[in-house]
């Protein structure tokens, strides 16, 4: 593929659709964490390539696409340490991490 | 000499890709992610962000994959479940992804962008974001932060009132 602003962007729509694909099925808790990093890997890597190919503007700078993508890892970083802390807390409660098992929330 | 460089990385972010995606085993998965997430980095790296490409290997490689991993070991004591959904649940996940990935694809390739005629030679750019975090994006910086602080209490909360519960 060419180095041009396209092809990012088909990279990163293979990137979240693999992610979501991920998420979809897996049944491993953890498998499912491992989808929601390609998808936010996805959506970083989107903003990064609008901040790179995009025609400079007077009012914003473009290193704004960098600097959410900053964001976007700060909170991919709180959100694995949160959900792997539920995960191993569901595990010592009730010995599996299986997602279709932990159905007490359907009343 | 680019172009090459730049189909190596591709192949280098997807093909592990589809490994975490489809692989039946957990840890295939979690080192496949590895050489995702390094291929993301490399492409950030291409497209001129140097400061975001280090950062990506030293918080999700150093850090999000290392913790992934962990998960993985101390979960899979016991028998091991299977990884995926039956099979008409797998059929529903791949047709409605198939479907997004189409549109996105179309999308990405038949729009017009307003894409800059000349492309600029990168600069280094970690001091430019420093102005930007500090200046116009000081209050979300600072929101980051606390977000950090409370996942980090969180997390350690959640796991230690488990454990005292047994």
């Amino acid at each position: 593929m060419p180095y041009s602003l396209p092809s990012f962007l088909v990279v990163s729509s293979l990137l979240f659709c693999l992610g979501m694909y991920t998420v979809l099925t897996r049944r491993n808790a953890i498998g499912v964490l491992m989808g929601i990093e390609l998808v936010l890997n996805g959506a970083g890597l989107n903003f990064v390539a609008f901040s790179r190919f995009l025609e400079p503007s007077q009012t914003a700078s473009l290193l704004s696409g960098q600097v959410f993508t900053l964001f976007i890892i700060a909170i991919a970083a709180a959100e694995v340490a949160v959900a792997l802390a539920i995960v191993l807390s569901l595990y010592s409660r009730m010995k599996t991490i299986d997602v279709e098992e932990f159905k007490q929330l359907q009343g | 000499m680019k172009d090459i460089i730049f189909n190596v990385f591709i192949l280098l972010t997807v093909i592990p890709c589809f490994w975490v995606a489809l692989s039946s085993n957990i840890v295939h998965a979690a080192f496949s992610l590895l050489i995702t997430l390094f291929g993301v980095a490399g492409l950030y790296v291409l497209l001129g962000a140097d400061f975001i490409g280090v950062v990506q290997v030293i918080v999700y490689i150093g850090g999000i994959l290392i913790l992934i991993i962990f998960g993985v070991m101390m979960t899979q004591r016991g028998k091991l479940l299977p990884l995926s959904i039956q099979l008409p649940g797998k059929v529903f996940g791949a047709v409605l992804t198939g479907v997004i990935l189409v549109a996105l694809i179309l999308t990405a390739t038949r729009s017009l962008w307003p894409v800059a005629a000349v492309l600029e030679e990168p600069q280094p750019t970690s001091a430019a974001i420093g102005d930007l975090l500090l200046g116009k994006y000081l209050i979300p910086f600072e929101v980051a932060s606390v977000l950090l602080l409370a996942a980090l209490v969180g997390a350690v909360l959640i796991v230690r009132r488990s454990v005292r519960g047994e």
